[in-house]
């Protein structure tokens, strides 16, 4: 009996080698599937694009090396995830009472939502097709051949978003828009909610005349135009992503700061903030490692909420010609491109403008099942 | 016996828009090394700002106002922030009176006490996973190896008592100020809560401030008593002289409101009439005459002031004589 056990224990470890196989054979299908469908593509894309793939080997350019490592990477750790946590399922012995952190229990709450868990799939999706846009992208996203007889091709199977006025593929561009429009939201975001987080913290944490001062430059900033903001610095440097993520990050990160500072003003008003600090901790630690970590569930609803505004807003400044410039494509840029020939050929707006919706949907539909999962008051209120 | 904390004047004020409010008005007492003294008194009376003004950490926007708080030698009123910090659980624990709240909720039991004693005993983080586990077994809590990675919602309110006391005691302070300890536990709860803390206090010789409402308690652990009335100390005695013959009327009627089992069940409990008065309008002279029994126009000009009865006691009362 133990010896069969045993080849059997090896058989599951020999199949979950092609990631997935081993968690279905155990009858895991909802952690199975997914990998399993994740390293198929990764497979089926790595035999379809291999000779696009062993250009890595005599290029310098990053993208194309950052996309081959993300492949190489994500293909060689669902294999070893896929191996350990087989292992950690056959080898489990039934344990005594264990913590559940208020964590791992929002983590339950929110795939139990099929409309957030489908949105984050989709968020996935996109930023990984982004990441491998090199290794993807059927034409090289700014060569223009013969303008005259590819301008403007309807969506077919040889261009299946069409082309636009320089008969560039709007696929390949939309891809490597994708990157653009992906990346500057993310990261905008991380400025934004990082800089707002400790700002607001230290503020609501000390109170008093720290907090009075630190909140009227708020206020100030707060008032300030943004956009004409954005406009002039336009004017003094060339916008990049770098600069597109700064601006964005830089000029909304008071909204955060004033939220955080609330939810610090009532979390210093609970026992714990003074047994902390009668246990003797710095006010660094008791901030840092006791409130922000219970603040965290509105930080996170926040920031999704956020990354889709910063997404529509990346576009809009690139829409208007003072975002990401062309060539370069980003879904803003793109859109605004398309909007010359919306009657002629309504593929070139249409499908940036698609994605562009979908995305930042995704990223509402995300946030709307996070806040559902982290915050069990506005659960209740649905069932009231 | 050697003094360990000494208080003197003790003044701490909150800093209202109606006025001034003084909580805690010019209150002095001792704690010897080892010994355990009680600080008792109705529901706002000034019992929690008291150990709180110990630790400096009266909540914005109160602050403690005058007075010496002399503890090992040295007037922590005087000593700089970093002192205090290391003062502040090193030198004197607390327990607070809701052990539910006092635990932070997103951080398993085990991180909050390895917190504590990385940071007042230095020791690595192996070590202090050792320690913590130690410090669980010994406050009573059943499998602590397991239970080091609950999280404080998991546990019952008595068991975060023990998490509470054992991280009040990782940093092995001189002095435990524990704020009323078993007012949120059920009464079986409350006498192995007390038990434990006699048994911490043996073990680590610890001085322990006790500081509640609940008389049974007192006498099981206190070997003296401070009665507090409105921010001021009333009555100072051995607990077995106070409770075989309490001096003050204040401390008569909170002693003749303990209900007694078997006896005058016909009878409604007794209390003392009226409520602890609205600090910002306190009554003139002595704070109690309004609900004073033996009180008389003589009391309503001056607080009297707290002055030796007998070797051992002091009261604060017009109508007592001294022996």
């Amino acid at each position: 009996m133990k010896r069969r056990n045993q080849s059997n224990h090896l058989l599951l470890l020999g199949a979950s080698l092609l990631p997935g196989m081993g968690h279905i054979l155990l009858g895991k299908h909802s952690r199975g599937r997914p990998l399993l469908a994740f390293t198929l593509a990764i497979i089926l894309l790595l035999y379809w694009r291999w000779q696009v793939f062993l250009k890595v080997f005599n290029t310098t350019w990053f993208d194309y090396w950052l996309a081959a490592v993300f492949l190489i990477a994500s293909l060689a750790a669902s294999v070893i995830y896929s191996v350990w946590d087989v292992r950690r399922l056959l080898t489990a012995t039934p344990k005594g009472p264990q913590g559940k952190s208020p964590f791992q229990l929002a983590r339950r709450r929110f795939t139990a939502n099929r409309m957030a868990v489908t949105a984050l799939y989709v968020i996935a999706v996109f930023y990984i097709l982004a990441i491998l846009a090199p290794l993807l992208a059927p034409y090289d996203p700014a060569a223009i051949t013969d303008v005259l007889s590819t301008r403007y091709l309807p969506p077919s199977t040889e261009h299946l978003f069409g082309t636009d006025e320089f008969g560039r593929d709007l696929l390949s561009r939309a891809l490597y828009g994708a990157r653009v429009s992906l990346s500057v939201g993310l990261l905008a975001v991380l400025v934004a909610i990082s800089l707002g987080t400790v700002y607001g913290a230290v503020a609501g944490y000390f109170g008093g005349f720290i907090d009075s001062i630190l909140m009227r430059i708020v206020d100030v900033i707060i008032s300030f135009p943004t956009f004409f903001l954005m406009l002039m610095l336009v004017g003094i440097f060339e916008a990049n992503i770098v600069f597109l993520v700064l601006i964005l990050g830089l000029t909304s990160w008071p909204g955060t700061a004033r939220f955080i500072r609330g939810e610090l003003l009532s979390l210093k008003q609970r026992e714990f903030t003074d047994a902390a600090r009668a246990i003797g901790l710095p006010n660094r630690l008791i901030i840092f490692r006791h409130l922000i970590p219970n603040a965290m569930s509105p930080i996170l609803i926040s920031a999704a909420l956020m990354i889709g505004g910063m997404i529509g807003a990346e576009a809009g400044l690139s829409f208007l010609g003072i975002g990401i410039r062309p060539p370069t494509p980003s879904w803003g840029n793109m859109v605004s491109a398309g909007q010359d020939a919306l009657l002629v050929a309504w593929w070139v707006a249409f499908f940036p403008g698609a994605l562009l919706a979908l995305t930042v949907l995704c990223f509402n539909l995300l946030a709307d099942g996070l806040r559902d999962a982290l915050d069990p008051k506005s659960l209740m209120r649905r069932f009231v | 016996m050697s003094m360990l904390l000494q208080v003197e004047n003790l003044a701490s004020a909150f800093f209202l828009d109606e006025g001034v409010l003084k909580a805690v008005d010019g209150i002095s007492f001792q704690v010897n090394e080892k010994e355990t003294v009680a600080l008792v008194g109705e529901s706002g009376c000034g019992k929690t700002i008291v150990a709180l003004s110990l630790l400096n950490l009266i909540p914005s926007p109160g602050r403690v106002v005058g007075g010496r708080i002399v503890f090992n030698g040295e007037d922590l009123l005087q000593v700089g922030a970093e002192r205090l910090r290391q003062v502040r659980g090193g030198g004197m624990g607390m327990i607070f009176q809701e052990p539910g709240a006092a635990l932070n909720p997103v951080f398993t039991i085990g991180y909050q006490i390895v917190e504590v004693l990385r940071l007042h005993r230095g020791l690595g983080k192996h070590d202090a996973e050792v320690e913590a586990i130690r410090l669980l077994g010994e406050t009573g809590i059943p499998e602590p190896e397991k239970r080091i990675k609950a999280y404080p919602f998991e546990f019952s309110g008595g068991m975060q008592q023990r998490a509470v006391i054992a991280i009040a005691i990782s940093g092995r302070p001189q002095l435990l100020i524990a704020d009323e300890p078993t007012t949120a536990l059920d009464v079986t709860v409350q006498a192995e809560i007390v038990d434990l803390l006699c048994y911490l206090q043996e073990q680590y010789k610890m001085a322990i401030l006790l500081i509640t409402h609940d008389m049974g308690v007192v006498i099981e652990m206190a070997k003296r008593v401070m009665v507090m009335y409105t921010g001021k100390l009333v009555e100072v005695a051995q607990t077995h002289d106070l409770f075989r013959d309490p001096k003050h009327p204040y401390t008569q009627g909170l002693l003749n409101s303990i209900p007694r089992l078997g006896e005058g069940r016909k009878e409604p409990l007794y209390g003392i009439p009226g409520a602890v008065p609205d600090f910002l309008s306190l009554p003139s002279g002595c704070t109690f005459h309004p609900r004073c029994s033996i009180g008389d126009v003589s009391c309503t000009t001056e607080f009297p002031s707290l002055r030796d009865i007998s070797s051992n006691r002091k009261c604060a009362c017009y109508k007592v004589e001294g022996s």
